[in-house]
């Protein structure tokens, strides 16, 4: 038996250290690499967040010069930098006297000025007022939403239970071809074709307006909210929908009372990442709702989103001044709803998930 | 006469995943050119211990080693020691076969090739020489391109031991080779255990006590993450010194 | 029993009706868009820059310089991506506490609107670094600390970092372990099973990642607004310090600001063409590539 196992080793005599090690600087390098590139762009991840925060605070800083402002104010007093469309009408306050009061505005008052009803940072008298932004976005998504939502949920529904296979084979691809349409070109189509069909229907006075936008808007978010719910119905457990059919309940029935319920927490979630998308959405926006900063409950008057106050106004202001950190600090604001909501449909939904098939 | 040179041996070997305690106290010889087979209910820590012969449990997180294991007398779980370097000389063969996707030829060329640049030349008699001691050189002689995926379970497997085979290990660890194979494919494997053992240590754990009975020449029985017992095999089977292991073998658990 | 019926047919073609709108609408837009922009694309209009206050001439200056963005945003960002998703997924430790904050900010970093990128871009960027390469290039000139190509280029590749990063963890997260079990276990190291396992084996999906990130890169518009945009350039860009004009941008200006809507109109929709065949023409070869490298992985 020994002499066996010993021309075995003689065979293998090779490699028969547990120490020796090819050199082979090659990996030590490439490792190192990916080591830094990962670590820069994460870095990079990590500052947008911090960053973002960074400029805004500085808004409420006491170094922000309100003197300078007051005297850049005196000039003008136009909507120079807002594309404007012919229907929209001009807010009165634009005709103010030239004179202008240098008015030294304390931070604290810049505080009682977000609150304002008025948006109107150009002019003698600046009014940063948040308000018709932030009720503007609510407005439009929640249009978007409510058109957008039962769509694109039906039509999941409809896709994974009743329709024909000719029919599945059509719907996905065309949902994911709407997916890949630019925003800027579903926001051409509002503006050049939408809104005149609209008008021409509904006799409205404005062509541009939050209905207009938020139709425009559901386009863009019916996608999303689709695929995500398709996702949720097709991991429902077949074994559900077995053991209904075995009852004696008829396609429908099993669809609508088992599986659409069973898979709630991923259409919950279909629909708080559909309000995400829609909330934060610029292109569309800043060319189908009318740009106007009005607060109204009709659905038929324009509207300014805050993200389509940023894309709007941020090319024109001047670095530092109060102006330019009330667009960053607008753009905090979005930042956080959307990475709220992100989170918490990542989250408590995940969770829910889980808990109701067991661990997956 | 005397018993073969130890080749494989751990020392009071414990594993911890974490805080749970998964291998506790092990102390087992691996001889030279035999067939050592570990037996067991499940989840009583023979494919833990296994892994820990060709440290493949290093993969896990939180994993923990008290005591040692030596090859050749060198504690593989030393300070310095090189991983890969034991893996060449410790080859291993799992449960379900996992071949590349890619071709035959390519499967078993891809160990030899890590090493150093081989010609052609070279490559094929390594191909064609593990494939013979595989016993799937005449099965697949004839075209060496085809995807390896296009063999059946039990060629997979024997083309994964031929693959295992092509990097020249002394110590072959079998994890339930034959447990996802129908029984006909399953005696080829253990033919060819038996002609491997002329070369090659082998260890093979297993959940079939015939097939243990049948393959080894050494058996250990574990249980609850213990070595209860440790006998050349006919011992085992006719004569078990263990109450533990006499209920095991006669089926009353497990 | 009849009800139960009548309802049945209700929630079908309910449903059905959903989903019929949805196509109708696509199919709507798609119709449109063609049948108003197809007239006005010529190879003149292709390759000549635009004349007469916007209202003439082609549009091959945007062309360039969504292409310049694009190419120049994706080597940047695609490579960065898929070293970082393989880092997260080979060399992190998968159950730190690291790894779970880094896949949170990378997951929820992805559903942060375009604009906000845009500040970023403009605040870090343009501001920050910018500034500070001027300063220390003597602090006269401003070069940098304005909105240029590659301002705008490193915007977008932030933007599509999160995309890249996902979906090239995916693809490698469904190469099999067993697959990387066995290399290892025959004595290759970690370099080499990476490289010659995994990433061979997930490469369909790496490709599939990057080429939807760089069509959703080339149709993004928000973020380069005021990170290096511009409407009109007298010349192409000729250094990353320099702006560019862009074909979703100028479809924007076009339609919101041109003081001829008329004569402008037929250009405004062949630039919508153009721009929609050049992302689908993206998405589309990625589907197939998809498919290929699918195909070829199976036999």
């Amino acid at each position: 038996m020994g002499r066996g196992s010993k021309s075995h080793q003689a065979r293998v005599n090779q490699n028969s250290t547990l120490y020796r090690r090819q050199v082979r600087p090659i990996e030590l390098i490439g490792e190192t690499i990916i080591r830094i590139v990962a670590f820069v762009s994460l870095a990079a991840i990590l500052l947008i967040f911090l960053f973002v925060f960074r400029e805004s605070l500085s808004l409420f800083s006491a170094k922000t010069s309100m003197a300078e402002d007051a005297s850049i104010y005196e000039a003008s007093e136009s909507y120079g930098d807002v594309p404007s469309d012919s229907g929209v009408p001009v807010e009165e306050a634009a005709v103010a006297a030239p004179v202008a009061t240098a008015t030294n505005e304390k931070p604290g008052s810049l505080l009682g000025n977000l609150f304002g009803l008025e948006w109107q940072p150009v002019s003698d008298r600046p009014k940063y007022g948040l308000w018709p932004l932030v009720i503007g976005s609510f407005k439009v998504t929640l249009i978007a939403l409510l058109i957008a939502g039962p769509l694109g949920v039906l039509a999941a529904l409809y896709a994974t239970t009743f329709a024909p296979r000719w029919v599945k084979v059509w719907l996905k691809p065309a949902i994911e071809l709407l997916a890949g349409f630019p925003s800027v070109v579903v926001g051409f189509f509002a503006l050049t074709v939408l809104a005149s069909i609209l008008q021409t229907s509904f006799g409205w006075q404005f062509r541009l307006n939050s209905m207009t936008g938020g139709i425009a808007l559901a386009l863009a978010v019916v996608p999303i909210i689709f695929t995500v719910t398709e996702d949720a119905l097709n991991t429902v457990p077949r074994a559900l929908s077995e053991a209904s059919l075995a009852l004696g309940a008829s396609k429908w029935q099993t669809a609508l009372f088992i599986i659409l319920p069973a898979a709630t927490p991923g259409v919950l979630a279909a629909l708080i990442l559909g309000f995400g998308r829609a909330f934060g959405e610029t292109m569309i926006v800043l060319m189908a709702t009318g740009n106007a900063a009005l607060i109204s409950i009709n659905p038929a008057e324009p509207i300014r989103t805050m993200s389509a106050t940023i894309g709007a106004e941020m090319a024109e202001v001047v670095f530092g001044d109060t102006h330019y950190g009330v667009l960053f600090f607008i753009g905090i604001i979005l930042f956080m709803v959307t990475f709220a909501l992100n989170a918490i449909a990542e989250f408590y939904v995940r969770q829910r998930l889980a808990r109701r098939f067991g661990s997956r | 006469m005397g018993q073969p040179s130890v080749r494989l041996a751990s020392k009071q070997l414990g594993v911890f995943y974490g805080s749970k305690q998964a291998l506790n106290n092990i102390n087992l010889d691996i001889r030279a050119n035999r067939v050592t087979a570990l037996i067991g209910p499940s989840g009583c820590g023979k494919s833990t211990f296994l892994r820990s012969l060709n440290r493949m449990n290093d993969l896990i997180e939180n994993i923990r080693i008290e005591g040692e294991v030596t090859l050749d007398g060198e504690n593989i779980y030393g300070k310095g020691v090189d991983v890969v370097a034991l893996r060449k000389r410790v080859g291993m063969i799992f449960q379900r076969s996992n071949p590349f996707p890619k071709t035959i030829y390519e499967n078993i060329a891809y160990g030899p090739r890590l090493y150093e640049q081989k010609s052609r030349a070279d490559l094929d008699l390594i191909v064609e020489n593990s494939l013979r001691q595989a016993a799937l050189w005449d099965e697949v002689k004839d075209d060496l391109q085809k995807s390896a995926y296009s063999l059946s379970g039990g060629q997979q497997q024997r083309l994964c031991i031929a693959r295992a085979i092509a990097v020249q290990p002394e110590i072959l660890l079998m994890d339930e080779p034959a447990s996802a194979l129908d029984p006909i494919a399953t005696a080829r494997i253990e033919e060819l255990i038996h002609e491997l053992k002329a070369h090659y240590t082998i260890v093979i754990v297993t959940h079939n006590m015939q097939q243990a009975a049948r393959v080894s020449d050494y058996t250990g029985f574990f249980y609850m993450g213990e070595l209860v017992e440790f006998d050349e095999t006919p011992v085992i089977f006719t004569k078990p010194s263990q109450p533990r292991t006499e209920a095991y073998i006669t089926g009353r658990f497990g | 029993m009849i009800r139960s019926k009548f309802m049945g047919k209700a929630v079908i073609w309910g449903t059905a009706l959903s989903a019929g709108l949805i196509l109708f609408s696509i199919a709507f837009m798609l119709t449109i868009i063609f049948r108003e922009g197809m007239g006005h694309i010529t190879w003149e209009f292709l390759t000549t820059p635009p004349s007469n206050g916007m209202s003439g001439g082609g549009i091959f200056p945007a062309i360039v310089g969504t292409f310049i963005m694009v190419v120049l945003m994706s080597v940047v960002g695609v490579p960065v991506g898929t070293i970082t998703a393989i880092y997260l997924t080979q060399y992190a430790r998968q159950n730190s506490l690291f790894a779970k904050w880094i896949r949170f900010a990378v997951n929820t970093l992805a559903g942060v609107p375009a604009i906000v990128f845009g500040l970023f871009g403009l605040g870090f960027f343009v501001q920050f670094v910018g500034r500070g390469m001027d300063q220390l290039g003597g602090g006269e000139a401003t070069v940098w600390g304005q909105p240029n190509l590659l301002w705008a280029s490193l915007t977008m590749a932030l933007l599509t970092l999160p995309v890249v990063i996902v979906s090239v963890e995916e693809a490698i997260h469904a190469v099999p372990r067993e697959l990387s079990e066995a290399s290892l276990a025959l004595g290759a190291t970690r370099w080499q099973t990476i490289w010659k396992v995994v990433i061979p084996n997930s490469s369909s999906g790496i490709m599939t990642g990057a080429i939807l990130a760089v069509s959703r890169g080339a149709g993004e518009v928000a973020p380069i607004l005021f990170t290096g945009v511009a409407y009109f350039l007298p010349h192409l860009p000729q250094s990353f310090s320099d702006q560019f004009m862009h074909l979703g941008y100028h479809l924007y200006v076009l339609t919101t600001q041109s003081a001829d809507v008329e004569a402008t109109t037929g250009i405004q929709y062949a630039t919508t063409l153009v721009l929609l065949i050049m992302t689908f023409a993206l998405n589309f070869s990625a589907t197939l590539l998809r498919q290929y490298i699918r195909n070829r992985t199976r036999n």
